[in-house]
């Protein structure tokens, strides 16, 4: 994979991985930051736009390596989110976990950088079965289910996403090249191409997956998973259907979906989940506008919204992984014993409710102003609509239960409260100072656009859309104190369309327990009389016939044998003249008839 | 130092309430005197204090929405999955 002195991130961090067991412990904690800071540096390095990294594998030549402004803005926050969540784990002893993260992490370098769809297929897998480890390592009973389905949906989802590409091969006349797919005129493998990649984008109905997941994935895997699946879906829907024009109602049916589910949510990191689901809602539809100016926002969002997402899952999960919950109704009131974890996760809920300076005010008026400039109104009048209650749940909600509010917790959960190992604390100062500095200087992120003149042209800060902004935010929040009441935690579940693969693999059970097991029965019943009855009687016919005639006979012959040898047994007498007498006369007996013959 | 500066707005709860008023009708007089509307992208945003009632009819119906929503029978009991 090393042309022209390129090197691919994804190899560092795939030989990372396999090397970390070989590693001594007491260089463990060094080595796991080490490597995703050359994987960080090797992405900073690359310059130049260009190809890399083509390898020729049978009749096709695969590349590996397509360097330009879009997949450089995205491999840069990947492999920076990598370091960060890697500082937020080190605590974790468990190698595999950090292995797992890692090859997840290749993986979605490995679909930035690649230019055929073979090879992104190869690490679209990659992704996947790496990262429901992720899962797997909280080791709970639920655990191993929830695993189970991410991996169905995704391989599912794959498939679906093989399906388009072959077709796409066979249209084309042999072409695998990933880049824009004709959006003006999709035929069925741009479509099955496009249902591959909002798959992984969590578009309504294909989302559940992701709050099942999240919620239920390790502290610091969850931290990992909220950053790349998604995003990596974003970048290649950028790629490949910027200007699809049915990705904007899909983008805001998202943006409120999110919204709505992350209200009832009572799980803190489920909300943080469904709100993923909102925010990429922002992004699809984003890519979907397709303009310059839409996709640099649907590429700054996504920027943003890794590090102040991670944030917020790292504050979440800080409180899960010091007092072992993670659900309203048994937290709160934490702000005395957890103070750092609660000012972190408060700039990561300003950060994704846009308030200025913070980076998801620079970001997420990128895409809604381009709506507006495109005359799609309703569109981005529902995003802001959606952007009200991101403020609601994420930047109130979420800190409002945990930290403040009726204090819920149990004595033991109170008593373990306390803020997390320095390291979780430093993964979060980074992210949060990340989160503050795109705020406040916006050239270091529009600088690394792929349309860096038009985003040059942006300018958040002018007096219209703060005053826009304060307002909505402010009044958001009166909102939000005069129907507290209301938003009380409640001790539920929301039902979700994962329901239907759910309860139809019960339904699937049950239909395999019941009539098909029924069926089974009438049939061994139906055999057993007219097929079993008849043939046991011909068997037994056969068994008399064999046993009286066959055997018979055969007996009958034995017996002979048997009665002649005893008479034969009966004329010896063991004395050697009656044997030479028997002999001589049978000789005689035989020359007589001989002679006379 | 966060604590102590939390406890110390917490004490005050009624004054802080208060001063949060004040913010709000800030923002709105703001808006409606300093703020140059030629950004504005359509007629409705002309009118004065539009998005502060924007925010607030927003919130209002995602609560109220989402919660009558929930409450369909979507949100139920924690061990409606298990066996």
């Amino acid at each position: 994979m090393i042309t022209d002195f390129w090197l691919h991130p994804s190899l560092i961090l795939i030989i990372g991985a396999f090397a970390m067991p070989f590693i001594p412990k007491w260089l463990k904690k060094p080595y796991l930051l080490i490597v995703p800071t050359l994987a960080f540096l090797d992405v900073v390095s690359m310059n130049h736009n260009g190809t890399f990294g083509v390898v020729q594998f049978m009749d096709w030549f695969l590349t590996f390596g397509r360097v330009d402004g879009l997949s450089r803005i995205f491999a840069y926050i990947m492999t920076l989110m990598c370091i960060i969540g890697t500082l937020y784990g080190l605590h974790v002893e468990d190698d595999y976990q950090h292995i797992a993260a890692w090859l997840y992490v290749a993986g979605s370098l490995g679909v930035i950088f690649c230019a055929d769809y073979l090879v992104l297929f190869l690490f679209w897998e990659l992704m996947a079965f790496s990262s429901v480890f992720l899962v797997w390592f909280r080791k709970r009973a639920e655990s191993l289910w929830v695993g189970y389905r991410y991996l169905l949906v995704h391989t599912a989802g794959g498939l679906i996403l093989l399906a388009g590409f072959i077709l796409r091969y066979k249209a084309t006349g042999g072409d695998l090249s990933f880049g824009m797919l004709n959006v003006d005129h999709p035929d069925l493998a741009t479509y099955l191409i496009m249902v591959g990649f909002i798959l992984n984008a969590a578009v309504p109905p294909f989302h559940a997956w992701l709050p099942d997941a999240y919620g239920e994935a390790t502290v610091t895997g969850a931290v990992f998973m909220c950053a790349f699946t998604t995003k990596t879906a974003i970048y290649t829907l950028a790629r490949s259907c910027a200007g699809m024009e049915i990705l904007v109602p899909l983008g805001v049916c998202m943006a409120l979906y999110g919204v709505v589910y992350a209200v009832l949510e009572n799980d803190s990191r489920r909300l943080l989940a469904y709100h993923i689901i909102s925010q990429v809602g922002y992004m699809v539809a984003g890519v979907g506008i397709g303009t310059e100016m839409a996709i640099n926002g649907a590429c700054a969002h996504a920027f943003a919204h890794i590090l102040y997402k991670g944030l917020l899952f790292m504050g979440c999960g800080s409180v899960l992984h010091m007092t072992g919950k993670s659900k309203f109704s048994e937290l709160g009131g934490l702000y005395k014993k957890m103070p750092m974890s609660f000012m972190f996760t408060m700039i990561g809920g300003l950060s994704i409710s846009a308030f200025p300076l913070f980076s998801g005010f620079v970001s997420k008026s990128m895409i809604i102003a381009a709506g507006f400039g495109e005359h799609i109104y309703w569109a981005a009048f529902l995003l802001t609509l959606a952007s009200a209650g991101t403020f609601l749940h994420t930047g109130l909600k979420v800190p409002y239960f945990i930290w403040f509010g009726k204090n819920n917790c149990s004595q033991e959960t109170w008593d373990k409260a306390a803020d997390p190992p320095w390291n979780m604390q430093a993964a979060m100062a980074v992210a949060s100072f990340l989160c503050i500095f795109i705020g406040c200087y916006t050239a270091y992120l529009y600088n690394m656009l792929p349309y860096p003149d038009v985003a040059a042209q942006y300018h958040p800060y002018d007096s219209y859309h703060l005053s826009e902004t304060l307002q909505i935010l402010l009044f958001t929040a009166l909102g939000f104190f005069l129907l507290i009441k209301k938003l009380a935690p409640e001790p539920k579940i929301s039902i979700d369309l994962d329901w239907f693969y759910r309860m139809g693999g019960r339904g699937f059970f049950w239909l395999a327990s019941k009539p098909i097991q029924f069926a089974d029965n009438c049939v061994s019943e139906a055999y057993r009389y007219v097929g079993l009855m008849p043939l046991m009687t011909t068997a037994r016919f056969w068994s008399w016939f064999d046993w009286h005639a066959i055997d018979g006979v055969v007996d009958g012959v034995a017996r002979t044998v048997r009665g002649v040898g005893g008479k034969v047994r009966m004329m010896q007498s063991g004395q050697l003249q009656y044997n030479i007498f028997y002999a001589v006369s049978i000789v005689g007996v035989l020359l007589v008839f001989y002679v006379f013959s | 130092m966060i604590v102590k500066l939390i406890d110390y707005f917490r004490d005050r709860l009624k004054d802080v309430i208060r001063l949060c008023y004040v913010l709000l009708a800030l923002v709105v007089l703001w808006d409606v005197i300093f703020v140059s509307k030629e950004h504005a992208h359509t007629a409705v945003e002309h009118i004065p204090g539009f998005w502060a009632l924007f925010g607030f009819v927003a919130c209002v119906l995602i609560i109220i929405i989402s919660k009558w929503y929930g409450h369909l029978g979507i949100m139920t009991r924690e061990d409606y999955y298990d066996n």
